[in-house]
């Protein structure tokens, strides 16, 4: 197991960081992985251990995310469920208050390298549950239906959350993106 | 006709769900005259890939290690469990 976490552990790391985007949660989940491996069974049967460790991991990351959501999802979601009160991205008639912009998308690595700094940047100024729920279902593709019943809430307010999530990070990514 | 607001709600939702029939004919016919909502549509779909991109550069950065302090936390455990 020893020789695992040498051979392993660095990958798993980094499999786990890429999806909470927490230090401390990747670290968490990593120890969680190889409790659940050493207590298997089978573990000493196992040809393929770097895939069969991350098949644990990635139970072990839906777990975290579920928990992350579901901590905040309650207060802030009641309140202004009903509406999506976007007043800071319409005028009245329903017109874009700030007319989206050509980006010009990133050709080369450089620029691309940029974008997604820009991108690391506006992800961790979303409020932490936004983008929780963005992470799942945008990076991990959970599905819609999956969400709603783990986090017990209505497939309405799930699109509300994530309108909202896209709707702030595409203005940063905006703001921030064409001002370099 | 669909104004900026409620089409931007559907572009969303057209990634979560299947519009029907009438919402996407009311989506289509607003982004025929409208180039800020076609602009937002793909934002959100450059979004999206660019995420993608993002959690794949940090899972292959080979740079990135797992601190030593909870390398070493994982040891002991593994040590003490295999014990038993």
């Amino acid at each position: 197991m020893h020789d695992w976490l040498n051979e392993h552990g660095d990958y798993l790391y980094r499999f786990a960081l890429a999806r909470l985007r927490d230090p401390h949660q990747a670290e968490d989940v990593v120890q969680e992985t190889f409790l659940a491996a050493i207590k298997s069974p089978s573990f000493a049967e196992q040809s393929a251990p770097r895939t069969w460790l991350t098949g644990i991991l990635k139970h072990k990351i839906i777990d975290v995310m579920r928990k992350n959501v579901r901590e905040t999802v309650v207060s802030d979601l009641v309140d202004e469920s009903e509406d999506y009160s976007m007043d800071d991205f319409f005028d009245a008639k329903g017109h874009w208050a700030d007319k989206p912009q050509d980006w010009g998308m990133p050709v080369d690595a450089l620029e691309q390298k940029q974008f997604l700094g820009v991108l690391q940047t506006c992800m961790e100024k979303l409020p932490a549950k936004a983008a929780q729920i963005f992470l799942m279902r945008d990076v991990h593709e959970t599905d819609n239906e999956e969400i709603c019943k783990e986090l017990n809430i209505s497939p309405t307010n799930a699109w509300v959350m994530l309108y909202r999530a896209r709707m702030g990070l595409r203005k940063c990514l905006e703001i921030n993106w064409l001002s370099v | 006709m669909l104004d900026c607001k409620q089409t931007s709600q559907l572009i969303s939702q057209s990634l979560d769900r299947n519009l029907t029939l009438r919402e996407r004919f009311g989506l289509q016919l607003h982004l025929f005259v409208c180039k800020y909502c076609k602009q937002f549509s793909q934002h959100l779909q450059t979004l999206r890939v660019a995420l993608k991109q993002m959690t794949s550069a940090i899972e292959n950065n080979n740079t990135i290690e797992m601190p030593a302090d909870a390398k070493k936390r994982i040891a002991d455990m593994v040590d003490a469990t295999s014990v038993r």
